[in-house]
């Protein structure tokens, strides 16, 4: 075991997979070299070499593409895109050919890949930094799209998107990419993509987040608690597929739910979860389900953003609603 | 060659007039006889397919479909170099190189039919199938090229695009991808003239299309793509620079799409008929014929038997993907994932209860 932040989870995990499959390889912007602007690479190059391990050109498409067709080939491309507010660029290859190609070539070839990609606000960040577009992924068929929130699931989920056969874009809060420590296995362990976690048992109203908006979200469960709120919370830990068994079953017991996400309103991942509560739980519902989130709006520049992100005391103040409706 | 031909020159690369006779000795390809006579033949093929497939379409027996008639020497040309295990990487108007690699015209067929069925290739090696957002193929030939390069391979990839493409960010980003990482990639421009409508004057203000891979730091030529010899010896310098050199080259083939953009277009609402007859004369087809003629190798009678015949083996394929049958619900969802996920079983399922209820109705 070892002390990890969600930086060094994914670096050991990236580590462990590099030495275990040869064709195996990591590449984008500064990841080579510098090990990314944010250190998830750091000393990788050095381990692995710069075949394997490596900076390419400045083009969100061309990396995304030459994926494509590395994977096409019998590799397993972990790629970066430095910012996921970046990705556009490579957003055609992702909807047009990445979630595509196994359905196209009915099985013949997959672009079995990784996209990993910090997303997330709250770091008082320049424009282009801080959105939380998770849903524009969740919606494409033929993606797998996890989030962890935790050193540990950063980890298992990593390893777990190495090794699927599908393609996962695979989203990094960057906001608690240092903030957050946790004891880490240094062995090589998996965390389930499709599986959500119960983080917390309760019976009152159960509370649905991932990534960053965990923590704040679990402050929050402190005041419910102090006010004797029994809260049942759910890391999703993978946006899809949605694990609706956990989801749904928790929903029918405790009548109630609430989600917590950093991303706009309108069509996210909150909207997907309540939809699924209505078409599985309708009969058990106490009250209106509820969504905590940012605005649909522009993420606002670092003097707005406490504006935007829900915060510990917003959370708390929804679910007392909830509860008390 | 490359020298000789530099992009910067713009000085067109060609072995073979008009009329068939060889004009530039110096750059005949290394191929025989036999080997030309049966380009020609798969060139007759690839074109009875082709207009037949047209016509099909006419009938209402198979949808959209973009043809390939004038175009047939750049993918003979290609099709000389192709070996089992090189890569094939194409756009939507590659007819030669599919069967050259070993697609069934059946699958084309089924494809343009709309059974993904059709892509899956069953006798072709590393063929990948019709890529329709345009210029995107590019970057996943460079990403193939580094897998070759990574592994050591003996191994070309061949990749397609058209005139109006190399607008396209991503033909640029392969061209730097496939530059920069040094890979064994031959990237093709079919230069028929026209993006749809719009022609290739107005695409760029560079002087020819070969002259962009100056910029990348690789070689470029640019070819009579309506000459086999020029195209199949372009294609010989090409394959020996990606296979013994391992580098990119960028091969623009100057053509011209002698029939519609696909069978919804009108190519006379945007282009004149004295155009359409300077290029008739280029035809790829009638140059070879004249070749082979003059060389008697080859007369009309032959042309005729090889007409009739190619015509029965395009009716049978088609008809063989008419009868290929009904699409299953299930493969609607299937190919997804590896392992279909719940909830696509979940839809699935509901559908089929939904489908029971509609039958018992």
């Amino acid at each position: 075991m070892s002390v990890m932040t969600l930086v060094k989870a994914i670096n050991n995990a990236l580590d462990i997979k590099l030495n275990e499959n040869q064709d195996v390889v990591v590449y984008g912007e500064d990841v080579g070299y510098e090990g990314g602007v944010f250190r998830v690479t750091q000393g990788l190059q050095q381990k692995y070499g710069a075949q394997r391990v490596f900076d390419s050109p400045l083009a969100e498409s061309g990396i995304v593409g030459t994926a494509v067709g590395m994977a096409v080939a019998g590799m397993k491309p972990v790629i970066e895109m430095q910012f996921s507010g970046f990705a556009y660029p490579g957003f055609n290859q992702i909807i047009s050919h990445v979630s595509r190609m196994r359905n196209r070539t009915r099985g013949r070839y997959t672009s079995s890949l990784v996209i990993r990609m910090p997303y997330g606000g709250g770091i008082k960040a320049l424009e282009h930094h801080s959105e939380s577009m998770e849903a524009l992924y969740g919606h494409i068929p033929g993606l797998k799209v996890v989030i962890p929130s935790t050193p540990h699931d950063a980890k298992g989920l990593l390893i777990s998107a190495i090794e699927s056969q599908d393609p996962v874009i695979y989203m990094e809060p960057k906001r608690i990419y240092r903030a957050v420590k946790q004891e880490v296995s240094d062995d090589k362990f998996n965390v389930e993509i499709g599986k959500a976690n119960v983080v917390q048992q309760g019976k009152d109203i159960t509370v649905v987040s991932y990534g960053a908006m965990m923590r704040d979200t679990q402050k929050a469960l402190a005041m419910a608690k102090k006010a004797g709120f029994s809260v049942e919370l759910i890391d999703l830990r993978t946006i899809y597929p949605l694990d609706v068994e956990t989801i749904a079953g928790s929903i029918k017991k405790t009548g109630r739910v609430l989600t917590v996400a950093e991303a706009p309103t309108s069509f996210g991942i909150g909207s997907e979860i309540i939809a699924l509560a209505n078409e599985e739980a309708f009969l058990h519902l106490e009250a209106p389900p509820k969504r905590v989130t940012g605005f649909d709006t522009i993420f606002p520049l670092p003097q707005g953003e406490h504006h935007y992100l829900p915060t510990p005391e917003k959370i708390y103040y929804e679910i007392e609603r909830t509860v008390k409706f | 060659m490359f020298k000789e031909y530099d992009p910067l020159k713009d000085k067109l690369f060609s072995v073979m007039d008009k009329d068939g006779t060889i004009v530039n000795e110096k750059w005949m390809p290394d191929i025989d006889d036999n080997q030309t006579l049966q380009a020609y033949k798969d060139m007759l093929f690839a074109r009875k397919a082709d207009l037949m497939t047209v016509s099909f379409q006419r009938q209402g027996r198979i949808y959209t479909y973009p043809p390939n008639n004038g175009q047939e020497a750049v993918a003979s040309g290609i099709a000389q170099v192709l070996r089992e295990d090189d890569w094939v990487v194409p756009a939507y108007r590659e007819m030669g190189v599919w069967l050259a690699k070993g697609a069934m015209l059946k699958e084309i067929f089924l494809y343009f039919m709309g059974y993904e069925d059709g892509s899956r290739f069953e006798n072709a090696r590393h063929l990948l199938p019709v890529s329709v957002p345009i210029a995107s193929q590019l970057l996943h030939a460079a990403g193939i090229g580094y897998e070759i390069k990574y592994h050591q391979k003996d191994e070309v990839v061949y990749t397609f695009v058209g005139d109006g493409g190399t607008s396209e960010g991503d033909f640029h980003e392969a061209l730097n991808f496939a530059s920069v990482w040094k890979v064994p990639a031959v990237f093709v421009i079919q230069n028929n003239q026209y993006a749809i409508s719009f022609n290739v004057q107005n695409q760029t203000s560079s002087k020819n299309l070969a002259v962009k891979s100056v910029a990348y730091g690789m070689k470029g030529i640019q070819v009579d793509g309506n000459d086999f010899f020029a195209m199949t010896r372009a294609a010989q310098e090409a394959a020996r620079v990606a296979r013994e050199d391992q580098e990119p080259v960028l091969i623009e083939a100057l053509t011209y799409r002698k029939g519609a953009h696909t069978t919804s277009d009108d190519p006379s609402k945007y282009r004149t008929k004295e155009e359409e007859q300077e290029w008739e004369e280029k035809d790829p087809l009638k140059r070879l014929k004249l070749y082979l003629t003059n060389k008697e190798m080859w007369d009309d009678q032959q042309e005729e038997e090889h007409d009739q015949q190619y015509k029965k083996e395009v009716e049978r394929q088609f008809e063989e993907a008419e009868n290929y049958g009904e699409y299953p619900l299930e493969d609607v969802f299937k190919f997804h994932y590896s392992e279909m996920p719940d909830v696509l079983k979940k839809q699935m399922y509901a559908h089929e209860k939904y489908l029971k209820w509609k039958e018992g109705k």
